[in-house]
């Protein structure tokens, strides 16, 4: 972009007021303000074809998202595979860019000519990735890869050093054993470790997990996900932590943003979303969940089909070609989410939570089909 | 098909297998002894490297002949395995048995159509015309509920969902009506509500036609879907094997144990999960005795020592754990 303007207008920002609440120094706006505030955030990615490779559409891979991450909670994407939840991360860090909308961190919007620059938003917002190989440098020792970041941001060799084996005894690998491995030399669980490691080097407030522990053996995951919880109350972090696996995010997560098809279809208070979903989607999701109990199988699958093609989604709602409620209303009219700066709203984007809609059974509470999952404690008790 | 006798389909004992390199030797299997009936379902559950894969290929006969190191026996139907060579294994793969893997994108040929592929597979064995194999591949399409099989008997790979390529996959396996299906995590790439249909199709399919199905899967959920029996893999070893329910709500093997509570269903927030320290053996060094004694938080000095075999502790239960009668109250469970 304009590199020359951007310089200018960095030089000449007037010094920002900093309030320094009790707590965390690199706190400005205080407790209410979100940490993370995303507004119609939109990304299509054109898809060509035909005889003369032309533009015949766009895969509407984030379209029309808003939600807010307050601080110190956990936020939970869930979604099936293709909703767009890993684009929108890479959105949010600005690894791609967005077509429209805005991302805010604490007050400051990301990019435009006196926002924040990339630079100063990864200080604060990193990302780790699921595939734990791929996102580590193999020619370097991890003690390297960990102290890249901050060797970039000005911060002394010695120093960096120091940092990335302080940093691997925090993720639980002795750096005397470790520092000086090569990825190759280590496991899958380690190796994650080590991304987390590296995500924490410039000490960010803000850690976006896109299906961190996805690809890690069960008894490997919940040693991860106990280190996660352990890392959010030591180094005073907010996370985004993107899963396909319900089970996990509700251990996890805070409040919940449940997502199909580039949209947001529901959002609110984990506990609320699991015990009384308000979708008809995160019903079907929630239903899908497999019990331990071989008594407790799926006799009847909870949805029919796949999801459709996100380059033509269906009209009004999206969701209603596999939906058991879908109504004229549905196709004619796309529901919308409401109030999503409220912490504390359960909100679904369906005909049939808005009373004013005109569906048959708007203002209604979906059907119960929840089976009973008792837990493994209480089964061996 | 055969008729019906108290003989096992599948018969495997104490089968090894090795990779051997230049440098070092993997054990991938350790001594894997099991039986199927026709018509039951077995699943293999572990986490990765514990041979659950290397173990179905086994079966197949699908393992490169000049780098692994296979012993043992393996019995299906008639068929010692080990004893075929190629062309007649090639004639048993697909008509005897079929196997369907994780992911359908690298198992589908992405240059011909999903109805020629199922074509090939009636025509490779049955010997019928192109358009009667053709027609059964548009049966078989339906018979996976593939919805508006005709257009899709014409569609490339890249053309279809990740479920509906599952699907087509199912179609193939099936397409000469093997008596034994082996399934390499087959739902373990989906959604998971795809990965519920697909369930429920295989075990309607293999209800239907009487298969026996060995599946493997790393998660416990899946396994109590589909399950009769269930047999669980550790560092190449069976450690637990028995009914579905026994294993998977009343374990008894202190891996399984630990798998099942360090899962996450209906779990308590804010609270560490119990998780199994330490991560699991390199299989070119396996330790002596138990290879889950240095994870293990009920490892006596003798388990260090002595490997335990798997033996039957209860009806119808198997675990390979020297402390077993020490631990099969839930008391002595709670107290350690």
């Amino acid at each position: 972009m304009k590199n020359g303007l951007r310089a200018f207008s960095l030089a000449a920002r007037p010094a920002r007021p900093v309030v320094v609440p009790p707590g965390d120094p690199r706190d400005r706006g205080g407790p209410a303000q979100p940490l993370l505030l995303v507004e119609s955030l939109r990304k299509y990615f054109p898809v060509s074809g035909g005889v003369f490779n032309r533009r015949i559409g766009d895969v509407k891979a984030v379209d029309g998202i808003s939600f807010a991450v307050f601080k110190g909670e956990t936020l939970g994407v869930v979604g099936e595979s293709g909703c767009g939840k890993s684009t929108l991360a890479r959105l949010v860090v600005g690894l791609i860019p967005s077509n429209s909308g805005s991302v805010v961190f604490d007050g400051d919007p990301v990019g435009g000519s006196n926002g924040l620059t990339l630079r100063e938003l990864r200080r604060n917002l990193q990302i780790v990735f699921q595939d734990s190989d791929a996102s580590l440098n193999p020619r370097l020792p991890v003690e390297e890869s960990i102290a890249y970041g901050p060797r970039v941001h000005g911060v002394t060799r010695a120093a960096a050093k120091q940092t990335a084996h302080d940093l691997l005894r925090r993720v639980g690998l002795r750096p005397d054993l470790f520092a000086s491995r090569y990825p190759h030399e280590l496991s899958g669980g380690q190796k994650q470790r080590v991304n987390i490691a590296r995500a924490l080097a410039l000490s960010p407030r803000m850690l976006i997990l896109d299906e961190a522990v996805s690809a890690l053996d069960k008894s490997i995951e919940a040693q991860v996900l106990n280190l996660l919880r352990y890392l959010k109350s030591h180094f005073n972090l907010t996370y985004i932590f993107i899963s396909h696996d319900l089970n996990v995010v509700h251990y996890i997560a805070d409040r919940v943003m449940v997502m199909y098809l580039g949209q947001v279809v529901e959002i609110g208070p984990a506990d609320a979303i699991y015990s009384e979903p308000k979708h008809p989607y995160t019903r079907a999701l929630l239903d899908s969940r497999l019990a331990v109990d071989p008594i407790d199988r799926i006799e009847a699958a909870p949805l029919t089909g796949d999801p459709p093609n996100p380059i033509t989604p269906p009209s009004g709602c999206r969701f209603r070609t596999r939906c058991a409620f879908a109504e004229d209303v549905c196709t004619a009219k796309a529901p919308a989410l409401g109030g999503w700066r409220d912490p504390a709203a359960h909100l679904a984007a369906c005909h049939m939570a808005d009373r004013q809609s005109g569906h048959s059974r708007a203002g209604q509470t979906l059907p119960a089909t929840e089976r009973p999952l008792v837990s493994i404690e209480a089964r061996l008790a | 098909m055969s008729g019906a006798t108290a003989r096992p389909l599948v018969e495997v004992r104490n089968l090894t297998v090795k990779f051997a390199g230049r440098d070092e030797t993997v054990c991938a299997v350790n001594g894997v002894s099991f039986t199927l009936m026709a018509g039951e379902v077995l699943c293999v559950i572990g986490e990765s490297g514990s041979g659950k894969s290397v173990t179905m290929r086994a079966l197949m006969g699908l393992l490169p002949k000049r780098r692994a190191i296979v012993e043992g026996d393996i019995r299906v139907a008639e068929h010692d395995i080990q004893a075929l060579d190629e062309p007649r294994l090639a004639q048993l793969r697909g008509s005897l048995m079929a196997m369907i893997f994780q992911e359908p994108m690298t198992a589908l040929d992405p240059v011909y159509t999903i109805g020629a592929q199922i074509a090939e597979a009636v025509r490779r064995h049955a010997h019928a015309s192109r358009q009667a194999a053709m027609a059964r591949a548009l049966e078989l399409l339906q018979l996976v509920k593939v919805p508006s099989p005709e257009r899709r008997l014409k569609a490339y790979p890249h053309e279809l969902s990740g479920g509906m390529r599952q699907r087509a996959m199912i179609a193939i396996a099936l397409a000469c009506q093997p008596a034994l299906l082996l399934a390499d995590e087959p739902t373990t790439a989906l959604d998971a509500t795809v990965q519920v249909q697909v369930l429920i199709l295989l075990r309607k399919l293999q209800k239907e036609f009487g298969m026996g199905l060995i599946f493997v899967t790393h998660d416990l959920g899946v396994a109590a879907q589909i399950a009769d029996r269930v047999a669980v893999m550790y560092a190449g070893r069976i450690v637990e094997e028995g009914s579905a329910r026994d294993v998977l709500m009343n374990p008894r093997h202190p891996y399984t144990i630990g798998m099942l509570a360090s899962t996450l269903h209906g779990r308590v927030r804010g609270r560490d999960i119990e998780a199994i320290p330490g991560s699991p053996p390199d299989m070119r060094a396996l330790p002596r005795g138990c290879s889950f004694a240095p994870r293990c938080r009920f490892a006596a000095a003798a388990c260090l020592e002595t490997e335990p075999r798997l033996s039957q502790a209860f009806p119808s239960h198997s675990v390979a754990c020297s402390r077993v009668g020490e631990l099969s109250t839930p008391a002595a469970l709670a107290v350690s």
